[in-house]
């Protein structure tokens, strides 16, 4: 397995192993290729360097743990050459402000396996996994605070999955498209909403929904939800972690195999917790410190509220079994979740950021809800809506029209041109009288005069001739 | 406040009649006794109808002494009735007036109008003050709107101040009263009063306040003049609460009270032995506890604090002094902020945590909890650079325990815990390293858990376990460790007993408890505290924890204890309490309001499950009502029968002993 780690140039780098906040490390799967993005990435550009709001989503994670003050991480990422990239954006742009360090995996290792090649950097008690291409709001803290108030072994971040995609803008037929039924999760919740006592991707949902009688013998009663989503947002107990790793080597993916397996076994459970320490005093007081230290532990259990774990095994005879606790951290309706992980869910994200979750990316914006760079130039009797912003740069010519658009950096838009609810990305060049909707268009690409495009997307470096039409397409270079 | 008060009194038990009435009690009350003396004196009689009906409803009926009326009146009102009257009012009237600006000067003039055993006792007992001052604020409000010029003794007393400081009385402990001819007695509404008819008394008294108690009157006082000032209209209440009040005189009729000097001395000698010594009294400064009634301290205390707490909108009125927040807003801030708080330990925070969410509760996990997390921050301390160990980890440690302040109020417990801590730490010697500075410590720590809380739970064991026979009933209260543990070992040993488990709601405890003790194949039966009287009649032994047990031998415990004792109590029931050595604290608590926690109050509103029952949905934000959740209650020291702690069974009022001699010797020094 071969690793490409590299220091960020910060001039912390004596420090790197220590000075975890509260005991914890960050692992950010910053990830690789997915192919669920296929036009819109290529290998100038791997997922983690997409353009939100124009600037790469991985900085929406990494500013996400600096306001959480945590600024010792490890970003792994899939491929030798999307590491390099990686690593070379983060040393520009967070140089002493984090400490990264980058991983580079093998590709489709799959998540898992990411987290065994990284697993002998990790040394405090508990880990958290961020995927890389998550965009919120909901800090890190409090699903950590809620991991270590439970002593789980792993807790999940849920969210409200967006229910019914994007609703308010009005063309939204390439939505539809897109959208893939089941991608949602279900998910099964104690009352308490507390604990995690099944959960299954979409993908299962076709099979029939097996729910362990064991667990639910011992909740009583189980709260099936399809209406929330998994975050990717992780904390694990790192002893747990790494003992599932070592022992399921044909776990790829914590998402599909780890959680799940998990949550399956949480009653019986088979990996070793060190929760209780091993004592190993002087032998002639040992029996009598033992018998104090059972005598402690019996108080303390007695007194706190139990959960649905302690009474299971209550219930059977004396030898309790052993169990863990499988928590989930349940984001409020107020703050902003999603993942990057389709084309629609990017334009639906480029679309929340600039317009609803203004506040993530970090711009400030005009009394017109808008943002256009002081370097942009427009032309006469063009006009740039609400939630739109526009890039450093960038140059328009007469009669524009933009609504709800993002457009990148050094991009020349020709006269008469309609931009709406579309991603422009840098160095476009867009010839007159064009019409643009609903369509990512990638860096470089070149639109010849009066193309029209619905719901398109144009990979990086293509070029549209004059005067064509498209719609629901996705238009790429041939890959030689 | 009454009845925490009235318990108070050490009378003659066959004469104490105080809250419930045992079936076989004397069904007349003090209200309908004494008519006649009232009658006859003047007219006072309006007040007495409103006796009952006027109590706030967190006041549980003030006692009604009506054996003891009883057996007064024939003898004493019959003797003078008449005279009486006027005789005060000549007294009184023109003093009042000039009492009014004077504080100083109306200690005595209440002194008068009331019993000089209580200004006596007051000096006795100046460790009250404090509780007392708190008192005194409470109820002023009440007496001083007293609607004046009505009745010639009431009226006066209401009117001037001197009836604000006399509903304090009823604090004081009181002798048994030895009924004496000479003694002027009056009826005022359905209670009995002294007289002191001698004016010259109240010199000696004047002199006696000391200055903390000068200070409380003050107070008293100032409370009194604003709450004239805003209330004037609540008649039934306000002479509901000087009736209480006035209740309370009536114990202290006996010879003894012509001269204060003498009463002193009684009062000195009836309880030497919970009372420290004039140099000791200035030691123990008022409790820095923070009143939360006091904005700036608040403010500041706010600017300071790691959790944010939104300050209850609804909050009750008689506890305003203390922290009364919205719950469930905490945690999800406390967890948002969880690494942004460097300077606390991981532990400390988890414990914290679990304390602001309810997963540990009681008083013993709570302190264990909170000392093994001290262990684990002081196993990763390191001192920084040009500091002392003793100072910089005192610091932290201090840092960590206001963090869990803010999470949930320390209990006792804890407190005693903490200050065993920080005197270790303070005693490291210089002269050892670091690391060993570090296992000293984690050591001490961890002796303190076994010595103090692990084997005194055992010698409790094995004391209680003793006092259990075969074919014994009996009662425990919510769910406590050390009930438990003896329950379980009497168990074993063998003994055939039941129990009874009390429960209540809105934590319901004692199902827990339940759980466990069925488990073990012990023969339960369990209950809610509604029927408490109807199962004490097949009990015969109760026992309770405690979450501390104070120097006067009151026991401050879960809420409902204190119901659950006097219920035992008027069933002839022994009240075991037992507690730990380490939760005794010198305090002196009268009542469970100076000092108590207040807990959710959606708890009690709701019940979870019952959608059909939730009827104050929507009614919680209401101005008109507020939920009153209390955590704790006191339980007076008369309604136990003895307190079982690691060093033996005792009586409540060797409590201050155990305080005194084995506090400061073993642990502290």
């Amino acid at each position: 397995m071969e690793r490409g780690e590299r220091e960020s140039e910060t001039p912390r780098n004596a420090l790197s192993s220590c000075s975890a906040p509260m005991d914890f490390q960050v692992v950010v799967l910053a990830g690789g290729a997915s192919k669920k993005l296929i036009p819109l990435i290529s290998k100038e550009v791997p997922k983690a360097l997409l353009p939100v709001a124009n600037r790469p989503v991985l900085s929406y994670v990494l500013e996400l743990l600096e306001q959480s003050n945590l600024k010792d991480l490890i970003v792994v990422v899939e491929g030798q050459d999307a590491a390099v990239r990686v690593g070379g954006w983060i040393s520009g742009a967070y140089v002493d402000r984090l400490h990264v360090e980058v991983a580079a995996v093998p590709e489709d290792v799959g998540t898992a396996g990411a987290l065994r090649a990284i697993a002998r950097h990790l040394t405090a008690k508990d880990i958290m996994v961020v995927n890389g291409d998550l965009v919120s709001d909901v800090p890190p803290g409090a699903v950590a605070a809620a991991h270590r108030r439970h002593d789980a072994a792993v807790t999940a971040m849920l969210c409200s999955a967006p229910v019914s995609g994007p609703s308010e803008s009005g063309s939204s037929g390439g939505k539809d498209k897109t959208k893939k039924p089941g991608r949602y999760n279900i998910i099964g919740l104690d009352p308490t909403k507390q604990f995690l006592l099944y959960i299954a991707t979409g993908a299962e949902l076709e099979k029939d929904i097996r729910i362990q009688k064991s667990i639910l013998r011992a909740v009583g009663q189980m709260e099936i939800r399809a209406d929330l989503m998994d975050a990717h947002l992780y904390a694990f107990k790192r002893s747990v972690l790494q003992e599932v790793l070592d022992q399921k080597d044909t776990f790829q993916s914590l998402k599909q195999d780890v959680l799940p397996y998990l949550v399956r076994s949480q009653l019986k459970s088979e990996v070793l917790l060190n929760g209780a320490p091993q004592a190993e005093e002087n032998g002639n007081e040992k029996v009598n410190f033992q018998k104090n230290q059972v005598m402690v532990s019996r108080i303390l259990a007695n007194a706190s509220t139990p959960s649905f774990h302690e009474f299971s095994g209550l219930g059977t005879n004396g030898s309790a079994p052993r169990t863990h606790k499988c928590c989930v951290y349940i984001a409020s309706n107020r703050k902003y979740c999603a993942r990057l992980n389709s084309i629609q869910a990017f334009s639906d994200i480029n679309r929340d950021v600039t317009g609803e979750a203004s506040h993530l990316s970090g711009y400030s914006f005009s009394a017109q809800n808008n943002n256009i760079h002081p370097s942009a130039e427009l032309g006469s009797k063009t006009t740039v809506g609400p939630h739109c912003m526009l890039g450093e740069g960038s140059q328009m010519g007469d009669k524009c029209s933009v609504k709800r658009s993002v457009i990148g950096r050094h991009c020349r838009i020709g006269s008469n041109v309609k931009v709406a609810n579309s991603v422009i990305m840098n160095h476009v060049t867009i010839g007159d009288g064009c019409s643009i909707q609903g369509s990512v268009i990638c860096s470089n690409v070149q639109l010849q005069e009066r193309v029209v495009l619905k719901d398109c997307q144009v990979g990086a470096g293509f070029v549209v001739t004059a005067g064509s039409e498209c719609k629901g397409e996705a238009l790429a270079k041939k890959e030689k | 406040m009454e009845p925490r008060r009235a318990p108070r009194t050490v009378i003659d038990p066959k004469v104490r009649q105080v809250g419930f009435f045992a079936p076989g009690a004397p069904p007349e009350r003090a209200v309908s006794g004494p008519p006649a003396p009232i009658a006859s004196s003047s007219s006072s009689s309006p007040p007495v109808s409103d006796l009952s009906p006027s109590l706030s409803p967190v006041m549980i009926p003030p006692p009604r002494h009506s054996s003891a009326d009883n057996a007064l009146l024939p003898s004493s009102s019959s003797s003078r009735p008449v005279p009486a009257s006027p005789l005060r009012q000549d007294s009184l009237t023109p003093a009042s007036g000039r009492r009014y600006s004077k504080p100083s000067e109306f200690f005595p003039a209440m002194s008068l109008t009331a019993s000089s055993s209580y200004a006596g006792r007051m000096v006795g007992n100046a460790e009250f003050s404090d509780d007392l001052r708190g008192n005194m604020v409470t109820v002023v409000p009440a007496a001083s709107s007293f609607p004046s010029g009505g009745f010639d003794l009431t009226a006066v007393k209401a009117s001037s101040v001197p009836a604000s400081g006399l509903t304090t009385v009823s604090v004081v402990k009181m002798m048994p009263p030895v009924y004496d001819p000479e003694t002027i007695v009056e009826k005022v509404g359905g209670s009995v009063e002294v007289q002191n008819d001698r004016p010259e008394s109240s010199k000696p008294l004047k002199e006696k306040t000391s200055k903390a108690e000068r200070r409380a009157l003050q107070e008293a006082q100032r409370a009194a003049k604003a709450a004239a000032k805003a209330e004037g209209s609540k008649v039934p209440a306000s002479s509901g609460a000087v009736m209480g009040a006035n209740a309370k005189p009536t114990k202290a009729t006996k010879s003894h009270s012509q001269k204060n000097d003498s009463a002193t001395v009684a009062g000195s000698e009836k309880r030497g032995g919970d009372r420290l010594s004039e140099k000791d009294r200035k030691k123990d400064a008022p409790h820095p506890r923070m009143q939360y009634d006091d904005k700036i301290r608040v403010e500041k205390a706010k600017r300071r604090a790691v959790v944010k707490q939104t300050e209850a909108r609804n909050r009750v009125e008689l506890f305003r002094h203390l922290p009364q927040y919205e719950h469930g807003t905490q945690l999800p801030d406390l967890e948002s902020k969880f690494f942004q708080l460097d300077p606390v330990h991981p532990a400390v925070y988890k414990v914290g945590l679990q304390y602001l969410s309810g997963s540990i509760s009681g008083g013993n996990a709570r302190c264990i909890a909170m000392l093994e997390a001290f262990r684990e921050a002081i196993k990763d301390y390191s001192t920084p650079s040009e500091k002392t160990l003793s100072r910089d980890l005192t610091a932290k440690i201090n840092s960590y325990v206001s963090f869990l302040i803010e999470c949930r109020p320390l209990s006792i417990s804890m407190g005693n815990a903490i200050r065993f801590l920080k005197s270790r730490i303070a005693k490291v010697p210089l002269t050892l390293s670091e690391s060993e500075a570090k296992a000293l410590l984690q050591s001490d720590i961890e002796h303190f858990i076994n010595e103090k809380i692990i084997l005194a739970d055992n010698v409790i064991v094995n004391h209680a376990v003793t006092k259990i026979k075969d074919g014994d009933v009996l009662l425990t209260y919510g769910s406590s460790s050390a009930v438990e543990m003896i329950l379980l070992h009497a168990h074993e040993l063998g003994k055939q007993f039941r129990v009874v488990v009390v429960d209540s709601r809105p934590k319901l405890e004692g199902k827990l408890l339940l759980r466990r003790l069925v488990g073990k194949g012990l023969s339960c039966t369990y209950t809610n505290i509604n029927a408490i009287s109807y199962i004490m009649r097949e009990v015969t032994q109760v026992f309770l924890g405690a979450s501390s047990v104070l120097s006067n031998g009151t026991v401050y415990s879960r809420v409902g204890t204190a119901c659950v004792a006097m219920v035992a109590h008027e069933f002839r029931v022994p009240v075991l309490v037992c507690c730990e050595a380490y939760k005794f604290h010198e305090r002196v608590l009268l009542d469970s309001i100076c000092s108590n926690e207040l807990g959710d109050p959606d708890v009690i509103s709701e019940v979870p499950g019952r959608d059909d029952i939730n009827y104050l949905d929507g009614l919680t934000n209401s101005e008109n009502l507020q939920l009153l959740n209390l955590i704790y209650d006191a339980t007076p020291s008369d309604y136990v029968s003895m307190i079982v702690t690691d060093y033996g069974m005792v009586p409540p009022t060797s409590v201050p002993v155990i305080v005194r001699e084995y506090r400061r010797e073993h642990v502290w020094v």
